[in-house]
């Protein structure tokens, strides 16, 4: 394993990056916002994998979560699109250039209201890139509305009590075709940086809701996603261990011990049970186990869903990551004048 | 077989032929394949050697509506639409009725009379009459039951070709090319276009002056030309302006366009030995999605477009002022069609002018082209790739259904002499000899910054692409200075993309006081409408415009050089007027400008337009029908 609880600034990582390539800007959210810890945890997997920071892509929405790209991987390259656009940024990105790394933030406002549409059919579809969702139940920069994933019984801090059912979306990404669904609380930091290294090494889109308490606006007695509650009821599913290729073999696992599962850039998963025995290749079991639990009120957490041999969109659309689309020039594009004279010979 | 006795009145056999100059109107339902036979047609006309104008006029609708189909002929060259009909082919039975109403006095009528009465007929004794039993003939002499609704119309094609007096072998050429991969299909149409030419030829004296002859040699005027949509040419430019990234959403009149692109991009882009792909085409879920992925392909290098019509640009509203004011490249087409709202999804119009030059909340402009022919789809398709890089913003081109899904002659067109314009992007190699990157730094005094793409492993490379207030160095900021520092120099860059832009178009007459501005498919009809306006006694000089930021310094030289000018617009409040007004201004130029403006969602005619300048002079109208246009304003 090659997670470490604390960094030195000075450090290098295996690729020759330094700690401060993959930090960012000083954050400007609330001091102890859940989201500065996913900042955090972004900051130490990609120094761990030792991503390289240019390839490095950082789409994201509009809102509080929209705002953290400026906070991690400053030698990466931004893009603070438009409210619920960030997967068709992502997309479009992707397209142009394979190679790039697309890691996207958004908000729950973002995915799970105005941005839905995207955030469905960029499952369908299955892109690869990391798509991060720092989920609150709560408006932040307009100060205080319910989001769609607040739970039936959720109270605002005005006492108002939300009666409407809240998006699963976790049980969205598995319905709508997605490949990888995961969920955790921000403050987690060994899941939390198993679970990021997991969706970049993933081949297609890696949903990671992210339960991440509001501590302005939705920190209250009564609310459903407070640091008090969400610790309280935060259930691990399982121990999500992630093993870099690079990293030494470990011992071979007893049967029945823990569930293995590689991915596509020579690295793999180990998957010990804590709560329930599940593999999390079992679509139909990830969907059974996230309602039991939504019933029960708990939040489970861990990798709840992943398939690995779903192809990836840009492999589906034949590209080829070493001849980008954004690199390709006339001699590459243009047709000749006697293949253009003699397609439009048809309409003579 | 229903009676083919016909009127009582006996028509007069005209004393005069009219050859090469009518109107025909193919009247069918929709869903019955009448389109491919109305093409063959079309085509056999083509090869004639004749200018020809087909037009499809067709609802939103898969089965069953009324659809008609327009064939202008006309050796003076007049390819717009005309107003009056001279044949009606009747082969729906919903609108019968009225098809033959409308007609004027002493025109023709070809009809299947094996399902349409001859009771409208008994009123209009004026009229000139061909029942061809056409149901009747397709159900004795065509074998293939499953076929003969659709061969009734290759039936009719061929009366048609008949009674016109037309060299049958130039048709069954076409039919042969038309159905080149399918030799079966070839005979069997072979055979429907024969019954028709048979029965005409058997059954049918010439009782009209019209003739359709072929014109060759020099009076050729189809020489070295195709005939073709707009979308075709449009997504050609595309092809050749090096799109690699297609992401759209079906909506007509666009969707051809992108369905085209997709042709070619298989015939052209994949690799035979390795099946790699050099494009990228998403059929996006919505509009919204579609520009994302364009803005998103264009941000990281690639050149991306997407297709649309009226409802669609209304939705990419917010994405298209986030890639003005983040600067981002990307090419949005909009096949205009009638709204506001879904309007008349299936009928043309311009009024969408206001929509892309505005497309945003906020102080936004946008590039916008606007081709007024097929050939210039093709290059303005091409060259806003370059534009869109060279400006770092959307570039926007307006055709409209007309232009794009109706049959155009055209020219083939010039096949690129220069390589792609990439325009101000820093290689690594770049970065190593400036002392700082600002991506947003008017560096060259242009307004049209330096930029770096995503991958670029240089150290100074890296920057924050926002749609919120930014610096200079791409920092967010909320400092008013900057921010209206970088307004300014936004409305700098669109003033230098202003002359960067195709130059307008100018046919000046000598002695001309009266100015003619036109833009688009209005074109089209532009020189019938200046003769039938010469023919009145007035001379005009005619402007085309073709790109805004509008080129004021051409305009208003247009404007001090006549007395009075008409702008032609396809819409009903003059958008295009809007744009001249705010960018001229001064009393001397603005209070010339009087208004001609047609919106019932048919393509524009000729008479609409000289009637409409007439009116406004002043002067005897020719035709009285309104048909739907607003006809003159001032």
């Amino acid at each position: 394993m090659s997670d470490s609880p604390t960094q030195t600034p000075v450090k290098m990582n295996r690729a020759g990056f330094k700690y401060t390539d993959y930090q960012g800007l000083p954050t400007t959210l609330c001091k102890g916002c859940g989201h500065n810890s996913v900042t955090n945890h972004i900051i130490n997997a990609y120094f761990d994998l030792g991503l390289a920071p240019y390839n490095v892509v950082k789409p994201s929405g509009i809102g509080c979560s929209s705002k953290t790209p400026a906070y991690f991987i400053h030698a990466g390259y931004g893009i603070n699109a438009t409210h619920g656009r960030m997967p068709s940024i992502s997309l479009g990105a992707k397209l142009a250039n394979s190679r790039l790394q697309i890691i996207g933030v958004s908000g729950d406002g973002d995915t799970a209201s105005i941005g839905t549409g995207q955030f469905v059919h960029i499952l369908r579809r299955n892109l690869d890139m990391v798509y991060v969702i720092e989920n609150n139940g709560v408006y932040g920069l307009t100060k205080g509305q319910f989001s769609a994933t607040a739970e039936p019984g959720a109270k605002l801090k005005t006492g108002e009590m939300n009666d409407l059912q809240d998006l699963d979306l976790c049980s969205m990404a598995i319905l709508c075709g997605g490949s990888f669904a995961a969920r955790c609380y921000s403050n987690d930091a060994k899941m939390m940086r198993a679970l990021i290294k997991a969706a970049v090494s993933h081949a297609g889109t890696a949903v990671l809701d992210v339960i991440s308490p509001c501590v302005t606006f939705n920190n209250h007695d009564g609310s459903t996603k407070s640091f008090d509650y969400v610790k309280e009821h935060d259930i691990h599913l399982n121990e999500v261990g992630y093993v870099a290729s690079w990293d030494p073999p470990e011992a071979e696992l007893k049967p029945g011990e823990a569930t293995k599962i590689p991915l596509p850039d020579g690295s793999h998963l180990v998957i010990r049970q804590v709560s329930d025995q599940h593999d999390p290749r079992d679509r139909l079991g990830a969907l059974k186990l996230l309602e039991e639990y939504r019933k029960k009120g708990e939040i489970l957490s861990g990798l709840i869903y992943i398939n690995p041999d779903q192809p990836d969109f840009t492999r589906s659309c034949k590209l080829n990551p070493e001849r980008a689309l954004a690199e390709l020039s006339e001699a590459d594009l243009l047709p000749t004048r006697e293949q253009i004279t003699s397609y439009l010979s048809q309409h003579g | 077989m229903s009676p083919t006795k016909v009127m009582e009145a006996p028509v007069e056999p005209m004393a005069k032929v009219i050859v090469n100059d009518l109107s025909i109107e193919m009247a069918t339902a929709n869903g019955t394949g009448s389109q491919s036979a109305n093409s063959i047609f079309s085509k056999t006309l083509f090869r004639m050697g004749i200018p020809v104008g087909p037009k499809n006029l067709f609802p939103s609708n898969i089965q069953g509506l009324p659809t008609w189909f327009t064939i202008r002929i006309s050796r003076q060259g007049y390819t717009a639409r005309k107003k009056e009909l001279d044949w009606l082919v009747g082969m729906n039975p919903d609108s019968w009725e009225k098809d033959v109403k409308d007609l004027l006095p002493g025109r023709v009528v070809l009809y299947n009379s094996s399902e349409l009465s001859d009771g409208p007929l008994k009123s209009r004794p004026d009229l000139i009459a061909y029942p061809v039993p056409i149901s009747d003939l397709v159900r004795d002499k065509i074998p293939n039951p499953q076929l003969r609704k659709l061969l009734a119309n290759v039936v009719y094609v061929g009366a048609l070709a008949q009674l016109l007096c037309m060299d049958p072998e130039i048709l069954f050429s076409v039919i042969r090319d038309n159905f080149k991969s399918k030799p079966k299909a070839v005979d069997i149409n072979l055979l429907a276009a024969r019954v028709g030419i048979e029965y005409a030829r058997e059954r049918l004296p010439k009782k009209d002056p019209y003739r359709v002859e072929a014109m060759t040699g020099e009076k050729n005027a189809n020489t070295g030309k195709i005939l073709v949509d707009g979308n075709t040419m449009s997504a050609l430019g595309c092809l050749m302006g090096g799109c690699t990234v297609l992401a759209w959403y079906p909506i007509t009149p666009s969707s051809s366009l992108c369905e085209t692109l997709i042709g070619m991009f298989e015939k052209f882009r994949v690799d035979p030995a390795t099946g790699e792909h050099r494009y990228a085409a998403v059929q996006c879920e919505d509009e919204l999605a579609s520009i994302g992925v364009v803005l998103g392909a264009g941000w990281a290098g690639a050149r991306a477009l997407t297709s649309t019509a009226g409802p669609g640009l209304s939705l990419m509203n917010e994405f298209a002022g986030y890639g003005y004011y983040a600067e981002v490249p990307g090419v949005i087409f909009d096949v205009q069609r009638v709204g506001p709202s879904t309007g008349l999804p299936t009928r043309t119009s311009q009024g969408d002018i206001l929509e892309a030059v505005y497309c945003s909340h906020g102080d936004t402009e946008h590039i916008v082209l606007i081709p007024g022919s097929p050939e210039e789809c093709c290059e303005f398709g091409r060259i806003a790739f370059d534009l869109a890089e060279q400006f770092q913003t959307p570039v926007f081109v307006l055709t409209d259904l007309d232009l794009g899904m109706n049959f155009w002659t055209s020219e083939i067109p010039p096949y690129p002499t220069q390589g792609f314009k990439r325009g101000k992007v820093l290689k690594p190699a770049d970065l190593d000899k400036i002392g700082t990157f600002g991506r947003y730094l008017d560096v060259d005094g242009d307004g049209v910054p330096w930029r770096t793409l995503p991958g670029n492993p240089h150290p100074k490379a890296a920057y924050f692409t926002r749609g919120s207030g930014h610096t200079e160095y791409a920092t967010y900021s909320e400092d008013p200075d900057t921010y209206a520092r970088n307004l300014d120099r936004l409305k700098k860059k669109l003033e230098t993309a202003r002359g960067a832009l195709p130059r307008p178009r100018l046919e000046a007459v000598p002695g001309a006081r009266i100015g003619l501005i036109a833009f688009g498919s209005t074109h089209n009809a532009m020189r019938e409408a200046r003769d039938q306006l010469a023919e009145a006694g007035l001379k005009t000089n005619y402007l085309r415009i073709v790109a805004s930021p509008l080129p004021l310094e051409e305009l208003r030289k247009f404007f001090d050089g006549n007395d009075c000018v008409y702008l032609i617009e396809q819409n009903r409040d003059g958008q295009m007027e809007i744009c001249l007004r705010a960018g001229l201004r001064d009393g001397c130029y603005v209070d010339k400008i009087r208004g001609v403006h047609h919106y019932n969602g048919l393509p524009i005619d000729a008479r609409t337009i000289s009637d409409g300048v007439l009116a406004l002079e002043r002067r005897p109208v020719v035709s009285s029908g309104n048909n739907g246009s607003g006809g003159g304003r001032v």
